[in-house]
């Protein structure tokens, strides 16, 4: 074997944390040392004390990873290097041979652990609710950066990049013809997928449409410490809804600052690292929506997601020890994150109700030429396949059904 | 004694660190687990990985807490209650009978420790370097939430809040006359001093002028991402000199996520408290000159602070665990950095190379009517009282000289 062939080789991977990284893991956690409590009654700065105390304890005393990883064991996990970097990924082919194939991309702070609830519903319908010819060969890539993919030693690594690169696993699996599903950085990557045409690519299935207009993207990117007063400053002739999007826009904007310090200065955040209290807290620290789920499910509501999703995902974070790299992403990103890429293929897109922003049905006819499914959800938020990945697998389903 | 009173008094404190919290501190930082080393040949993703750990080399095997406690002590500490919250502060009165009163406010991430080279040459002119009509009281006080200053627990103390606070300090020392002088926050805290013309205060010194003019002040506010392509997009007629400030402003204006993430996120920066090490690069990241220089003294490069200089600080936040209570001075804030606070009272100005901008006289001019002073000087940055404490002793008492 050549040594480029040595490289592009898939190798198998299971995962297999040492008890001294778990034991360390709880010692860490044990032995937090807390800022005081917040100022004000709610959650407007960041996670509570009392939430991340008591995921904190949860963590300590309940939570077991041994569950996740074996869970993470049970589908096939290969490694193999792209572009010089090792690239880990699950493979999970459907009984049904002519299933279309399809590669889940995810974002942050996602990672495979946000994607395991769709697979089995994807590859085999049947047995959830759907028909043998819904079937998918499903391909779930974690990102450079993060979970158990290679780190990044120099710059690079944007999301055309990473588009790029799972286009090549794609082909090196053998699929010459497949669909592309992503939301958060996976939305991105799966639009310059599509605006790269990467061989192979059929179409793709959105959960966070990139379709905002470039005057009102720049409108927004402007209003970051609301400068420019965006919300009075609205290009005329929008409709009701366009206008909502607008309004949510500006939420969203003005409470990205844990994407600008990522972006700006991803090295001085070695608390990531040092920390776990930390990475959780700034993991948790979604939009306000997503925050407030997660703190429901650490106060004990009954939540779609669960108070060992969410550490499942944290834990994954710790163990690989990639706070850091993960971050990076943002500093490697020259794209908007809403705005439009200039996508030609196929594209389905389903807007879920809590998402950063409700991209309009008009907008997301200009953005996409091609708009091949817009739905309305009427549950969930910006990690649909994590919190109702039942929604989520018949949007996949439908959305693309065209396109095989 | 009423509790009015007892809560005016003034108690002494002193500065006790027990040797558990040292000890437990030292541990920390041996166990530090480290991300990975930045992705670029330089610091432009934060304090790079070499230097943050030359700097735990030095924190945890050469670095003596007990050297800077015995040197705060040597000047009488006080506590005493303002507006319900206790505030720490120095208080060296000079012997020279005429000396002036002079409020000496730190900013982020500075402490009194910054200021404490300034106390014997400000107090002690004639021994150094100056007259006995140079002499000042001097009072420093630590913000609310830094230091041994007491921790807010409910929101409302911005900077006007502390402003006032400061005043009322002064009047309780018996100084119904007397001056103020700050940089960073400082600067801020006095310009509002200056603004609501506090009670006794009949002048100030900033070493940060707030004198942006508020069309330019708006463009970089809109311009921290690169939005509003600000250098392009200049007022008309600007001097070069007010054309080299924009500049500075662009590049600081687009370093400000630290700032954006405190003043949105505080409580989500839970590792300021657990992890010693990232409060460290934290602490050092503020801005880019001003990190270069701390960085260097940790690469054998010692220009201004010394390596006992940038750690006295950041064990000083540590061992008062007031890395997010003080982040929260951002959150508290609704006032523009840089911008005109409308001071009426006499201004004396010190501009340093390397601050985050050059105040053009012109400027300073306009936003300060009253201008006595203004001078630039060769050498010193952000930090001055920490850095280049003789420059900023002389233009103290050249800059106050004529407000009596």
């Amino acid at each position: 074997m050549t040594a480029t062939a040595e490289r592009a080789a898939l190798r198998p991977f299971r995962i297999e944390i040492p008890d001294a990284a778990l034991a360390d893991l709880r010692a860490r956690i044990l032995h937090t040392r807390w800022p005081e409590r917040e100022t004000v009654d709610d959650e407007s700065q960041g996670p509570r004390l009392a939430t991340v105390q008591e995921l904190a304890r949860y963590w300590a005393e309940e939570y077991d990873w041994r569950r996740c990883e074996a869970r993470l064991n049970t589908y096939p996990g290969y490694l193999t290097e792209i572009d010089g970097l090792d690239i880990h990924f699950l493979h999970v082919r459907s009984q049904h041979e002519d299933a279309l194939p399809i590669v889940l991309c995810h974002g942050w702070p996602g990672s495979v652990v946000a994607l395991l609830k769709v697979i089995e519903p994807l590859t085999e319908p049947a047995a959830h609710g759907g028909r043998a010819e819904d079937a998918f060969h499903v391909v779930v890539p974690s990102m450079p950066g993060y979970g158990f993919s290679g780190k990044p030693a120099a710059p690079g690594w944007g999301p055309d990049h990473v588009g790029r690169a799972w286009a090549e696993l794609m082909q090196r699996l053998g699929y010459d013809r497949y669909v592309a599903q992503g939301g958060d950085w996976g939305a991105i990557v799966v639009d310059l997928m599509a605006a790269q045409e990467v061989p192979g690519l059929a179409g793709i299935h959105t959960n966070m449409a990139c379709v905002v207009p470039a005057e009102i993207d720049r409108l927004f990117q402007q209003n970051v410490v609301g400068a420019a007063d965006a919300l009075r400053h609205l290009p005329a002739g929008l409709s009701e809804e366009e206008r909502a999007a607008c309004a949510q826009l500006d939420f969203t904007w003005k409470h990205v600052t844990y994407a600008l310090q990522q972006g700006s200065r991803p090295q001085t955040l070695t608390g990531l690292a040092d920390s776990p209290v930390f990475l959780a807290a700034w993991l948790i620290d979604l939009e306000a929506k997503g925050l407030a789920l997660i703190s429901r499910a650490f106060a004990g509501g009954e939540e779609p997601l669960t108070r060992d999703d969410v550490l499942d995902n944290v834990t994954l974070f710790w163990l690989t020890n990639t706070g850091v790299s993960a971050a990076r992403m943002y500093a490697e990103n020259s794209f908007s994150f809403f705005g439009v890429k200039g996508v030609r293929l196929p594209v389905a897109v389903s807007v879920f109700p809590d998402e950063l922003y409700l991209a309009p049905r008009s907008w997301a006819e200009q953005g996409y030429p091609n708009l091949v499914h817009y739905h309305r959800l009427p549950a969930g938020g910006h990690f649909p396949a994590w919190e109702q990945p039942a929604s989520y697998v018949d949007e996949v389903r439908t959305g693309l059904r065209s396109l095989r | 004694m009423s509790v009015t009173s007892d809560a005016a008094a003034i108690r002494p404190f002193k500065v006790e660190t027990s040797e558990a919290d040292l000890k437990d501190m030292h541990a920390r930082i041996m166990h530090t687990r480290w991300p990975e080393k930045e992705t670029v040949a330089d610091d432009t993703q934060g304090p790079t990985l070499a230097t943050m750990q030359a700097l735990a080399q030095y924190w945890a095997h050469d670095y003596d807490w007990y050297r800077c406690e015995a040197r705060m002590n040597q000047y009488p500490g006080y506590l005493t209650e303002i507006d319900g919250l206790d505030f720490h502060f120095l208080h060296i009165k000079s012997k020279h009978e005429n000396a002036r009163p002079i409020v000496i406010c730190h900013g982020w991430p500075g402490s009194i420790i910054e200021q404490l080279k300034l106390i014997e040459p400000l107090t002690d002119p004639t021994a150094h370097g100056g007259t006995a009509e140079d002499a000042f009281h001097v009072v420093i006080p630590s913000m609310p939430g830094y230091g041994y200053s007491g921790k807010p627990t409910e929101k409302g103390w911005g900077p006007d809040r502390i402003a006032r606070a400061y005043g009322e300090l002064m009047n309780r020392l018996g100084y119904d006359r007397y001056l103020a002088q700050g940089g960073d926050w400082g600067a801020i805290v006095v310009d509002l001093m200056g603004a609501q013309e506090v009670p006794g205060l009949v002048g100030i010194h900033t070493n940060m002028a707030g004198v942006v003019p508020a069309e330019i002040d708006n463009l970089f506010q809109r311009n921290v991402i690169g939005a509003a392509d600000a250098l392009h997009n200049l007022p008309a007629g600007l001097s070069d000199e007010e054309r080299a400030t924009c500049e500075q402003l662009d590049f600081t204006w687009k370093h400000v996520a630290y700032a954006l993430q405190m003043g949105s996120r505080p409580q989500t920066l839970t590792g300021l408290a657990d992890s010693p090490i990232f409060l460290a690069s934290w602490l050092l990241d503020h801005d880019p000159r001003s990190m270069a220089l701390i960085s260097r003294s940790f690469a054998g490069v010692p220009e201004g602070l010394t390596r006992d200089d940038v750690l006295d600080n950041v064990t000083h936040f540590w061992l008062t665990n007031t890395g997010v209570s003080a982040g929260r001075l951002y959150a508290e804030n609704a006032y523009s950095f840089f911008g005109v606070k409308g001071v009426k009272l006499p201004v004396a100005v010190s501009v340093f190379p390397d601050e985050l901008y050059q105040a053009p006289k012109s400027w300073a001019e306009k936003a300060y009517p009253n201008l006595v002073h203004y001078n630039k000087l060769p050498k010193g940055g952000h930090f001055a009282a920490w850095e280049q404490p003789g420059y900023l002793v002389d233009e103290i008492r050249t800059g106050l000289r004529s407000v009596r």
